[in-house]
């Protein structure tokens, strides 16, 4: 038996033609972005130290930063949820957020104290 | 379900609208609180991973990416890094065909979803091919790690269970960490590798030649379960495909399932961006 009260919802998915030719205009975009920062990475990973020997720490920021930028492309463009409706982006990005935040924060914490501790056994 | 469907829902229970207060499919809502879940998985693994390299022993040193993958096939120089960074690149074009066959999906192009997703499929077949090219290099290894007599560490440029006989004279190691080198040479090198306690050479679950255990075993589990997301990717992919040929989607009046798969195909190079970061440059 046919239902009638279900939305569709997979049926509005479609777009025309035209609206087709400016997201792959936006999807190449984003590609090149991304192959940009890797190979930047690449570069900065292979050649720093002879740059700039002792600056190794700033690098290590550096690569943490160009990484959550490759991933914010990844998730709000090539995941389409930079097109979903606000509250679905809340309910995926939030709890998960928090979660792994508290998380970073816990084991940077005990990690730094296991680690001061050893050096009493030295 | 026909009583459901006939009976008369109250406002409240439909969250004062007539519809889903997310305008999603209910396939494309649970297809990402799948990819929450598994993201979590994925950060508690490599969370875990900086835990121990942040409360690493004393006195240890934690393996340096470049040095620990520096060959590419066919290469037989050091080339630090480029291997992988090749791999990586080739996830992120399969991503970048994939995100083209989910927009040929929305113009109902069944065409271009076939030459997209077929593209997709290969990326990723080279990805798991290459991922085995880096196990076969960090199990067998290139350099040794010894452990002399006296308690101090060593390292050999040569892995010499390799090639050919040891000649004495042209014999060297460097003894020390990167911070406190000393380079031995010819018959007194030698001497010292004679009688030493222990050599490691390659990676295994209990001891490696690059540092301590946990590395190798990290670096095991993270990509060995990465490489099992991508090869079960290929596999949805592939079955997706199969059904995009025969027109099931065609007659369904949407492409959705090639969204779908898209989304864990294009988390899979998301984790690896991740892991690309913390093992091999970081």
């Amino acid at each position: 038996m046919e239902r009638d009260d279900i939305i569709e919802y997979s049926l509005d998915a479609g777009h025309s033609e035209e609206a087709g030719r400016i997201i792959r205009k936006k999807i190449i975009f984003v590609t090149i972005l991304l192959s940009a920062i890797t190979s930047a990475e690449v570069l900065l990973g292979v050649f720093w130290r002879s740059w700039m020997p002792g600056s190794w720490h700033w690098v290590k920021w550096t690569f943490i930063a160009l990484t959550l930028v490759k991933a914010t492309y990844i998730v709000m463009s090539f995941m389409h949820l930079g097109d979903e409706r606000r509250n679905i982006r809340s309910i995926i990005l939030l709890p998960y957020a928090l979660f792994l935040l508290y998380l970073i924060f816990v084991a940077i914490w005990e990690s730094n104290y296991i680690h001061e501790t050893l050096k009493l056994f030295l | 379900m026909a009583g459901d469907a006939s009976k008369t829902l109250s406002n409240e229970v439909l969250w004062g609208g007539g519809r889903s207060p997310f305008s999603v499919s209910y396939g494309k809502l649970m297809i990402w609180f799948f990819l929450v879940s598994d993201a979590l998985t994925f950060s508690g693994l490599l969370v875990s991973y900086g835990f121990a390299r942040h409360s690493l022993m004393p006195g240890m040193e934690w393996p340096v990416g470049e040095i620990v993958f520096n060959k590419f096939p066919g290469i037989s120089g050091s080339a630090p890094l480029m291997y992988v960074a090749l791999m990586t690149f080739i996830l992120i074009i399969s991503s970048v065909t994939m995100v083209l066959a989910v927009e040929a999906g929305h113009r109902m192009d069944k065409k271009g979803v076939v030459k997209w997703l077929f593209l997709t499929v290969i990326g990723g077949l080279f990805f798991v091919g290459s991922q085995a090219y880096e196990w076969s290099h960090f199990i067998h290894g290139s350099h040794a790690r010894v452990t002399l007599a006296d308690g101090r560490t060593a390292f050999l440029e040569e892995n010499p269970e390799h090639g050919e006989a040891i000649d004495p004279a042209t014999f060297a190691m460097t003894i020390g960490s990167t911070h406190s080198e000393e380079k031995v040479e010819g018959p007194e090198a030698y001497k010292l590798y004679q009688n030493a306690v222990h050599v490691t050479s390659g990676a295994n679950m209990v001891e490696n030649e690059y540092g301590p255990p946990s590395y190798a075993n990290f670096f095991f589990f993270i990509t060995g379960f990465h490489g099992f997301h991508v090869f079960s990717g290929v596999i949805i992919n592939f079955i997706v495909l199969i059904m995009v040929i025969k027109g099931v989607f065609h007659r369904r009046g949407h492409y959705e399932m090639v969204e779908k798969a898209g989304l864990y195909w294009h988390f899979v190079d998301l984790v690896w961006v991740f892991v690309f970061t913390f093992f091999y440059l970081v």
